[in-house]
C-alpha cells in the first residue's frame, strides 16, 4: 500500500507537533470525502483508507469515523481486505450495538465458511474483542469447533485461547458441558501448539470448577514428564535453547497448581519430574544465552512455586529452599529479585520458616549492596517475611540502619514494617515501665507553650490513668500535672473537654490531696451551668460522685482501665488515613451510625408499629438502656466510653460486650452450630429466607410479622460471640397462652397487645452455613400456633474488620489463590449502583472497607476476620462493579472453601 | 487469578508508542494513562537494573532491543522469565519475519506486527511458541495478498484520483 506508505512518511517528516496534526487533519478531510462521496470505492481504497485510520489512532488521536468502511472490509473475499478490516476492529471497536450485530454476522460467516484462515481471523477478532455481546453470540459455537474432528490444528488453538478469552469476560455465558472432557484429552495431542493453547484454557476453567477438570491432573504430570524426559532435539522447534517446550512446561506446572498433590501413584511420578527439573539445575548450562538459563529458571521457578503449594514433600522443600539460597548470590539481578520474591512465600509458609532464616545474612547484605531499588524492597519484603521473635531485634535494627539510606518511595514502608514488627515482637517492656515512660513523655510534651489538641487527648487519657506513677517527682505533683491539664481546658473543643473532665474525677480517687481543688473546678459555672449539655452533665455527675461516694466506691468505679482487647493494628489504620482522609472522615461517619445503632441509640423501634393494637412503651422495648455493659470508665450518659474520645478511629470497641450474668442470660445454646432443630420445618421458615437477607448488614429491625404476632431483634456481636434480643409482640387483644419458644422459656401467657422479651447468647463454634430455626408454639383461642422463624444470624455477624495495606491486601491475596480458596460470583444488580450506599453495605456486612488498595478506583475491596471458637479465618473480598451492563462481579478468597462460598452467597444478596 | 497477559507496549528511547496490545478491557483514558506512566517509569530506569518491576498491582517485564522497549504486564503470580522469554520470542519473529528488524519496519510495516503478535500471543496467552509455524501462517496470508493485489498506477496509489 503505497499510498500509506507515503502518508507515514509525511508524518515523520513534520518537524512539529502542529505540522504532524495539520498534516493528519488534511488526511483525515481527504478520507472522510473519499468515505462521503458518489463513487463507490473498490476494496482496496478503502482498505488503504482504514489502514490510514488505524495508523493516525495508533498515533494517539481520536477517530470517530470508519468503522462501517471497516465492516464492510469483514465480509471481503479477499483475504488482506478482510485482514485490515478486522485488524481496525480488533483495535477500535467500541459498543456500538447496531455494528456490534454487523460484526457478528460477519464473524459468523467466517466461522461457518470452513475456511481455516478465515476462520482463524474470526476467531483473533473475537479473542482480541471479547465483549459480551460477543460472548452471547459464539460461546455455544466456540466448543464445537475446538473439539470437532476435522478441525484443523491452528484452528484449534485459536478456538481455544479464543474460548479462554470469553470465559474470562463472561464466565455464565460458557457453560460446562460434554465439551469439558474432550478439552481435557487435548492434553494428549500430537501437536504440541494444541496442547499449549489447550493447557491454558483448562487452567482457567479448572480454577472455578476443579470437579470437572480434576482428570487433566494425570495427564499433565505424564504429558510434564515426557517432556522433562525428552533430549534437547527431540521436540524440534518446540525446543527454545536447548529446553524442551518451556513455555508448555510451565504451563503444566501452573495447571497443576489448581489442586492438591495427587493420587499417590500420579504423585511419584510427579515428584520424579520436579527432582529432574532441580537436577537440571545443578548441571552445567548447554548454552551460554540468556535465553536458555532464562527458559531453563523460568520451569524451574514454576516447579518451586508448585512444590510450595503442596507444602508437602519435605525433601523438596529444602532442595527448593537450598536452589533459591544460591539464585540469592547469582550475578544476574533478575534472579536475584526472583530468589528474593520466591523465598518470601518460602518463608510464609510454615514448614520451610526456618530453612529460609539461615539466608538471612545474605538477604541483609543484599539491602546493603544492591544498586536496583525494587531488588532492595523485595529484600525488605523478606527480612519481613521471615521475621519472628528468635531474629526479630537483628531484622529491626537492620531495617531502622537502612532506613537512614533509603529511597524516599520505600521509606514509609519500612518505616511501618519496623513499627508493626516491634508491635509484634517486642517483649523485654514491663507493662509499668511502658505506662509510667508514657506518663512521664506526655507531661513533658505537654510543658510547650502550644501543643496540638490531640496531644492533650492523649495526655489527659495517660495521666488520667497512669499519673501516679510520676507523681512522686515533685517537678510533677499531683497538683502540677493537674494545673498543667487545666491551662489547656479552655483552648479545646468540647470532645477534649470532656475527656479532660473525666480524667479529673479521676484524679480525685488517684490524688485525694486535690480533691477540693478539682471540686471548685467542678463547681463553677463555666461548668455546672456551662451551655453544652454533655459537659454540664459530666460536671454534674462528677461533682456529685466525688461529693457522696466513699474511698471505696470511688476506686473501684475509677478502677485502672483494662487492657484494650486485641483489635486492629493502629498503625495500619493510621496508613490507610494518611492515604485518604476525606473518604476515610465519611466511613467513620458511617461506622459510628452503625455501632451507636449497636447502642440502640434513638433510632425508632419497628415493634411501634401501628398495628400493635396496644400502645405499649416501644421505645424502652428496644432501646437497650437497661442491659448492663460492664464498663470499668465511668459511664457518661451519652457519648460512649472514653476509648472512643482517644482513639476514634475504634469505635468500634465502644460497646464491649459484656460477660452476661447468669441470671440476665440464657446460658449460651450454641445457636450457631445448629442444634436447635425444628421438627416439622413450617413454610414460614422459607418466607424468612428473605427477611435474613435483610438482616446481613444491619441487626435490627422486624423480622417476622403475621396478623397474630410481630418478632422485632436487636442484637451485637463481637468476634465469636452475639447477643440477641428477641421481642414478642402480641398483636391481638387476646392473650396467647403457653406460649413456648424453643430458644429458652419465657412467661407462659402474653396478654394482649403486651410484649416479652428474651435474650439469647450466641457463640460460633465453627463456620456455618445454616441460619439456626427458632420455633415458636402458642395457643391463641383455643389453636395451637405453629411457627418456624430461621434467626438472622449469619457467619458474616462473626466478621472483625481489619485494615492493611495494598501490598499486604495483595501478598495475601496472592497466598490464598488456589481454587478451594476463591469464590466468585457474577450478577445483576438488584438495586441502584451507588458507590456510598454499596460502601454502607460492605462495612454493614462486617468487613473493613480498603481505600486506595484497588487500582481500579471504581472497585470495592474490603478484608477480615471471621472467629469462631476455634479458628479464626481471614477474609479478603473484591466487588467490581460493571455500570454500564448493571453487573458486579463479587470475589471472596478465604482460606477455607465453605467459608468464601457462604460470605458470597451472603454478600451477593445485598447489590 | 489466571496466568495471563495484560498488556504489551513497544516505546522507543524517544518515548514514542510503537505498537499497544491489549488484553483486558479499558478504557482509551485508561490505556493513555498507563501508557504515559509506565513509559515514564521504564525509560527512567538504569541499564543494568532488573528487568522486572511492581507497578499497581501488576508485575512489568521489560527488555529493550536497540532503541525499542518491550514492555509487558503481567499478573501477580505469572512467571517473570518466560514472559521475558515471550518478548525474545517476538523479537525473533520479527527479526525472521522482516530480515534484521529495525524500528523503522514496524513503524511502517504495523499492520504486520500486529499480525505476527496475533499468531504468536492470543488474548495474552501464548498461542504457538514454534517459530516455524508461526511464520507458515504469516507467509500463507503474504501469499494470498500477492494473488490479490493488481498493479495501480502511481497517482492512484497516492490518492489523487
Amino acid at each position: 500500500m503505497r499510498g500509506l506508505a507515503v502518508f507515514i512518511s509525511d508524518i515523520r517528516n513534520c518537524k512539529s507537533k502542529e505540522a504532524e496534526i495539520k498534516r493528519i487533519n488534511k488526511e483525515l478531510a481527504n478520507i472522510r470525502s473519499k468515505f462521503k462521496g458518489d463513487k463507490a470505492l473498490d476494496g482496496y481504497s478503502k482498505k488503504k483508507y482504514v489502514c490510514k485510520l488505524l495508523f493516525i489512532f495508533l498515533l494517539g488521536h481520536d477517530i470517530d469515523f470508519g468503522h462501517m468502511e471497516a465492516v464492510n472490509l469483514l465480509s471481503s473475499n479477499r483475504y488482506t481486505e478482510k485482514q485490515i478490516g478486522y485488524l481496525f476492529i480488533s483495535v477500535l471497536v467500541n459498543s456500538n450495538s447496531e455494528l456490534i450485530r454487523l460484526i457478528n454476522n460477519a464473524i459468523k460467516n467466517d466461522l461457518a465458511s470452513r475456511n481455516p484462515i478465515f476462520m482463524g481471523l474470526a476467531l483473533h477478532c473475537i479473542a482480541n474483542v471479547g465483549s459480551r455481546e460477543m460472548a452471547e453470540a459464539f460461546a455455544g459455537e466456540i466448543p464445537k469447533i475446538l473439539v470437532a474432528g476435522d478441525t484443523m490444528d491452528s484452528v484449534k488453538q485459536s478456538a481455544a485461547l479464543c474460548l479462554l478469552r470469553l470465559y474470562r469476560t463472561s464466565p455464565d455465558l460458557v457453560p460446562m458441558g460434554d465439551w469439558t472432557s474432550r478439552v481435557v484429552h487435548l492434553l494428549n495431542d500430537q501437536h504440541l501448539g494444541v496442547v499449549t493453547a489447550a493447557t491454558s484454557l483448562i487452567t482457567t476453567l479448572a480454577q472455578k470448577n476443579p470437579e470437572e477438570f480434576k482428570t487433566s491432573v494425570s495427564l499433565a504430570v505424564s504429558r510434564l514428564s515426557r517432556i522433562v524426559t525428552s533430549a534437547s532435539t527431540d521436540l524440534q522447534d518446540y525446543t527454545y535453547y536447548f529446553v524442551p517446550a518451556p513455555w508448555l512446561s510451565v504451563k503444566l506446572l501452573r495447571l497443576l497448581q489448581c489442586y492438591p498433590p495427587p493420587d499417590p501413584a500420579v504423585r511419584g511420578r510427579l515428584t520424579e519430574c520436579l527432582e529432574t527439573i532441580l537436577n537440571k539445575a545443578q548441571e552445567p548450562p548447554k548454552s551460554k544465552k540468556v535465553q536458555h538459563s532464562n527458559a531453563k529458571n523460568a520451569v524451574l521457578f514454576e516447579a518451586i512455586s508448585l512444590i510450595i503449594h503442596h507444602d508437602s514433600e519435605p525433601n523438596l522443600l529444602v532442595r527448593a529452599c537450598n536452589q533459591l539460597g544460591q539464585f540469592l548470590q547469582h550475578r544476574e539481578t533478575n534472579l536475584r529479585y526472583l530468589a528474593l520474591e520466591s523465598m518470601c512465600t518460602l518463608a510464609s509458609s510454615e514448614f520451610s520458616h526456618e530453612a529460609v532464616k539461615t539466608h538471612i545474612e545474605t538477604v541483609i547484605n543484599a539491602l546493603k549492596t544492591e544498586r536496583d531499588v525494587s531488588v532492595r524492597q523485595r529484600a525488605v519484603d523478606l527480612l519481613y517475611a521471615m521475621c519472628d521473635r528468635s531474629n526479630a531485634q537483628q531484622i529491626v535494627a537492620e531495617m531502622l540502619n537502612y532506613l537512614e539510606t533509603a529511597d524516599y518511595s520505600i521509606r514509609e514502608e519500612i518505616v511501618l514494617k519496623v513499627a508493626i514488627l516491634a508491635e509484634k515482637y517486642a517483649v523485654d517492656y514491663t507493662w509499668d515501665d511502658v505506662q509510667g515512660y508514657a506518663a512521664k513523655t506526655v507531661f513533658e510534651a505537654l510543658q510547650a507553650p502550644a501543643c496540638h489538641e490531640n496531644l492533650v487527648k492523649v495526655g489527659g487519657y495517660i495521666l488520667g490513668e497512669f499519673g501516679n506513677l510520676i507523681a512522686g517527682d515533685p517537678r510533677s505533683s499531683p497538683l502540677i500535672q493537674f494545673n498543667l491539664l487545666h491551662s489547656k481546658f479552655h483552648l479545646c473543643s468540647v470532645p477534649t473537654r470532656a475527656l479532660l473532665l473525666s480524667t479529673y474525677i479521676k484524679f480525685v480517687n488517684l490524688f485525694p490531696e486535690i480533691k477540693t481543688t478539682i471540686q471548685d473546678v467542678l463547681r463553677s459555672d463555666s461548668q455546672l451551668k456551662n451551655a453544652d449539655v454533655e459537659l454540664q452533665q459530666r460536671a454534674v455527675e462528677y461533682l456529685r460522685l466525688s461529693t457522696i461516694a466513699s474511698t471505696d466506691i470511688l476506686a473501684t468505679v475509677l478502677e485502672e482501665m483494662p487492657p484494650f482487647p486485641e483489635r486492629e493494628s493502629s498503625i495500619l489504620a493510621k496508613l490507610k488515613k494518611k492515604k485518604g482522609p476525606s473518604t476515610v472522615t465519611d466511613l467513620e461517619e458511617i461506622k459510628k451510625e452503625r455501632s451507636s445503632d449497636m447502642n440502640g441509640s434513638a433510632e425508632p423501634t419497628p415493634v411501634n408499629a401501628s398495628n400493635v393494637s396496644t400502645p405499649s412503651p416501644s421505645a424502652d422495648l428496644l432501646g437497650l438502656g437497661a442491659v448492663p455493659l460492664t464498663n470499668s470508665a465511668p459511664a457518661p450518659s451519652s457519648s460512649g466510653s472514653l476509648l472512643v474520645d482517644v482513639f476514634s478511629d475504634s469505635s468500634s470497641v465502644a460497646a464491649p460486650l459484656a460477660p452476661g450474668s447468669e441470671d440476665n442470660f440464657a446460658s449460651s445454646s450454641d445457636l450457631a452450630s445448629s442444634e436447635v432443630v425444628s421438627e416439622e420445618p413450617a413454610d414460614a421458615v422459607h418466607d424468612a429466607d428473605e427477611l435474613i437477607h435483610k438482616f446481613i448488614c444491619k441487626n435490627n429491625g422486624v423480622l417476622f410479622e403475621n396478623q397474630l404476632l410481630q418478632i422485632g431483634l436487636k442484637s451485637e456481636f463481637r468476634q465469636n460471640l452475639g447477643r440477641m434480643f428477641i421481642f414478642y409482640g402480641n398483636k391481638t387483644s387476646t392473650q396467647f397462652l403457653n406460649f413456648t419458644p424453643t430458644t429458652k422459656p419465657v412467661d407462659p401467657i402474653v396478654d394482649g397487645g403486651a410484649q416479652v422479651q428474651q435474650v439469647v447468647n450466641i457463640e460460633c463454634i465453627s463456620d456455618f452455613m445454616d441460619a439456626p430455626i427458632l420455633n415458636i408454639q402458642f395457643r391463641y383461642g383455643g389453636t395451637l400456633q405453629n411457627l418456624s422463624v430461621k434467626l438472622p444470624i449469619t457467619l458474616n455477624k462473626f466478621f472483625q474488620p481489619t485494615e492493611m495495606s495494598s501490598q499486604d491486601f495483595f501478598q495475601r491475596w496472592k497466598q490464598l489463590s488456589s481454587p478451594k480458596q476463591e469464590v466468585q460470583n457474577i450478577f445483576k444488580a438488584k438495586h441502584p449502583m451507588d458507590t456510598e450506599i454499596t460502601k454502607a453495605k460492605i462495612i454493614g456486612f462486617g468487613s473493613a472497607l480498603l481505600e486506595e488498595v484497588d487500582p481500579n478506583p471504581a472497585n470495592f475491596v474490603g478484608a477480615g476476620i471471621i472467629h469462631t471458637k476455634t479458628i479464626q479465618i481471614g477474609c479478603l473480598l473484591r466487588l467490581e462493579p460493571n455500570l454500564q451492563a448493571q453487573m458486579y462481579r463479587l470475589t471472596l478468597r478465604t482460606s477455607k472453601e465453605a467459608v468464601s462460598q457462604r460470605l458470597c452467597e451472603l454478600l451477593s444478596e445485598q447489590f | 487469578m489466571s496466568v495471563h497477559m495484560q498488556f504489551m507496549l513497544l516505546f522507543s528511547r524517544q518515548g514514542k508508542l510503537r505498537l499497544q496490545k491489549w488484553y483486558v478491557p479499558l478504557s482509551d483514558k485508561e490505556k493513555k494513562k498507563i501508557t504515559r506512566e509506565l513509559v515514564q517509569t521504564v525509560l527512567a530506569r538504569k541499564p543494568k537494573m532488573c528487568s522486572f518491576l511492581e507497578w499497581r498491582d501488576l508485575k512489568i517485564v521489560y527488555k529493550r532491543y536497540a532503541s525499542l522497549y518491550f514492555c509487558c504486564a503481567i499478573e501477580d503470580q505469572d512467571n517473570e522469565l518466560i514472559t521475558l522469554e515471550i518478548i525474545h520470542r517476538y523479537v525473533e519473529l520479527l527479526d525472521k519475519y522482516f530480515g534484521s528488524v529495525c524500528e523503522l519496519d514496524i513503524i511502517f510495516n504495523f499492520e504486520k506486527a500486529y499480525f505476527i503478535l496475533d499468531e504468536f500471543l492470543l488474548g495474552g496467552e501464548v498461542q504457538e511458541t514454534s517459530k516455524k509455524n508461526v511464520l507458515k501462517a504469516i507467509e500463507q496470508a503474504d501469499l494470498l495478498q500477492e494473488e490479490a493485489e493488481t498493479p495501480r498506477s502511481v497517482l492512484e496509489e497516492i490518492g489523487l484520483t
